[in-house]
């Protein structure tokens, strides 16, 4: 069942005015989905996000998570057992003792058997890669930055969501550590058929990961569809703040040289597949 | 968390914000110093006038004055209470045998609680209609008599700026980890007091470790930047007493008069 969000719109109001952050926004979630979300900074990704695991509560429109609807406080708290959220600079987040402690929190305030919590941490330490011999008597807080942010992702994991929400997961890594996260959110996806929710600004990223794309616009939804039929809009994200691939933009621009390009070659490898056979013709 | 409103300020453009921040300091002083002068609860009137007054030439809505009353009212009505037992008196309303409801006592809590409204309601008046940088920079001018004494104003000055500036940050800090923790099943809502005083540690390890981390960059950054303390320091806006000020000074010290008057009298 998927997650369906409807009609939602919120507003922030603090002492002296109110700020509109969502509106109107409908859209559903598939299950096994790598669901991207993108938009210029405060167009609402944070917050849309947010009521997804009901930390925001719903003001305006409805939310469900496999049928369970956020308005209802019973229903949340199952919900919110199924929505796994990753902030943005998750490993600020950390605070126990050791790295286990810290990765055991969720597991535990689910009220598993020790057993269970164990099996749990080590099987999530593993997943993002941490060595649990070398790893979990360490202080959260000796950790290296890319280490800490692993750390805060298994916290997460270990509570083995559903669905896994992600705030810009990338932000700040090199290139290796941001290729091992996505290497992590595919094998999460095929192994245990994690939904993946995940905001980026990296649109290579999201061309090469995503099935669907939500295009965020001052709290509405500019776009939503298969990333490659979203690019083909290139103007109009040019517009709203946004790039596209430079393999797209590359087509783009062959094609306003009048090149013949055809519509397949969508992306990196599409498209030098393409060009070489030009360049063979040639 | 998001409704303290002590030390809020609220850009404007009134007569008030334009006044001068040592001006207003002052009046401040004054202004306190007149409640605490006055004994009989008609007097009260003269005070009230005076915030309803600046009230209305700094255009704040009545609602956020109303409001700064919000996070006292326990305290409001537990000095209440507490003077309405506690105060002895002659002329009794009703009695219980171990204890009497005095006439005494009563006009006694009212005089307490009209007091502490009177003082919280002008201190946030202050606050909404000065900004924490122009505040803290009155107050270093107005200590600064006492750098003879090698008294640290300017450095008490700084400080109280930062810890201002950085209330907003933490309150914006707590809620995120609160969010990232609950999203962890952290339960911050249910349970006896010792239990939830527990679940508060997985939010204030991080909010400790953010704040040093904070401070640290921060120093650095001012280094970097040459700051050294107070010695030689200009500054881009210096302040400068207008014919407002003089205007603002005179009528308060009508006020003050008024009272004094009515002090010696009554
Ligand atoms: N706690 C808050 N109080 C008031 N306004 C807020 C708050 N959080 C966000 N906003 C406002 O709501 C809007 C949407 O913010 P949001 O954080 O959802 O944006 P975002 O798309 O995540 O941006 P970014 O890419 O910079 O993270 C912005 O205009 C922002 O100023
Ligand atoms: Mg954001």
């Amino acid at each position: 069942m998927p997650i369906t969000v409807n009609d939602l719109s919120y507003q922030y109001t603090d002492a002296a005015h109110s700020t509109t952050a969502l509106s109107h926004v409908t859209f559903t979630i598939e299950e096994g989905s790598f669901f991207a979300i993108a938009g210029h900074t405060g167009s609402g990704k944070t917050t849309l996000v947010q009521h997804l695991n009901g930390l925001i509560p719903c003001t305006e429109g409805t939310i469900t998570v496999d049928g369970h609807s956020l308005a209802d406080k019973k229903e949340r708290s199952i919900a919110r057992a199924l929505v796994g959220m990753v902030f943005q600079y998750p490993e600020y987040q950390l605070f126990a003792e050791t790295v286990f402690d810290d990765i055991a929190f969720g597991p535990k305030n689910l009220k598993l058997p020790e057993n269970d919590v164990k099996e749990r941490v080590l099987k999530s330490m593993e997943l993002v890669g941490l060595d649990p011999e070398q790893f979990r008597e360490k202080s959260p807080f000796e950790l290296s930055g890319g280490e800490k942010r692993r750390a805060a992702l298994a916290g997460v994991l270990a509570m083995q969501p559903k669905y896994l929400v992600l705030d810009e997961p990338m932000a700040g890594l090199d290139p290796i550590g941001r290729q091992s996260i996505l290497a992590l959110l595919e094998r999460l996806r095929s192994e245990f058929g994690t939904t993946i929710i995940m905001i980026s600004h990296s649109m290579e990223d999201i061309a090469r990961h995503a099935t669907m794309l939500l295009v965020l616009d001052h709290g509405q939804i500019a776009y939503l569809d298969r990333p490659e039929i979203v690019f083909e809009h290139a103007e109009e994200l040019f517009r709203l703040g946004l790039s596209v691939p430079q393999a797209t933009y590359l087509g783009m621009l062959l094609k306003q040289k009048g090149f013949d390009v055809p519509k397949s070659a969508n992306n990196a490898e599409a498209l030098a597949r393409w060009l070489k056979e030009k360049i063979d013709h040639a | 968390m998001r409704d303290i409103t002590l030390g809020q300020f609220i850009a404007g453009n009134s007569i008030l914000h334009h006044c001068d921040p040592r001006t207003k300091i002052v009046i401040m002083i004054v202004y306190v110093a007149m409640i605490f002068l006055i004994k009989s609860i008609p007097v009260f009137l003269l005070p009230l006038a005076f915030l309803i007054l600046s009230l209305l030439l700094s255009h704040i809505p009545v609602s956020y004055i109303l409001r700064s009353l919000k996070p006292i009212r326990l305290l409001l009505i537990f000095m209440f209470v507490l003077n309405l037992f506690f105060t002895r008196g002659e002329k009794i309303i009703f009695d219980l045998g171990f204890w009497s409801l005095t006439w005494e006592a009563v006009m006694q809590s009212v005089f307490i609680t009209i007091r502490i409204v009177l003082l919280v309601t002008g201190a946030s008046m202050l606050t909404l209609t000065t900004s924490p940088i122009a505040l803290t920079d009155g107050i270093e001018r107005l200590l600064s008599p006492l750098k003879v004494f090698r008294f640290p104003s300017h450095e008490l000055a700084m400080m109280m700026t930062i810890a201002l500036r950085f209330i907003p940050t933490l309150i914006e800090e707590s809620d995120k980890i609160m969010k990232a923790q609950m999203s962890r099943g952290a339960d911050f809502e249910s349970g006896n007091l010792l239990v939830r005083v527990k679940s508060m540690v997985p939010v204030l390890v991080p909010l400790f470790v953010s704040s040093f981390r904070k401070a640290d960059e921060l120093a650095t950054a001012m280094e970097s930047r040459c700051y050294h303390g107070g010695e030689g320091r200009t500054r881009l806006h210096s302040l400068q007493f207008t014919r407002l000020d003089l205007f603002a000074a005179l009528l308060t010290a009508g006020f003050f008069a008024a009272t004094l008057i009515l002090y010696i009298v009554l």
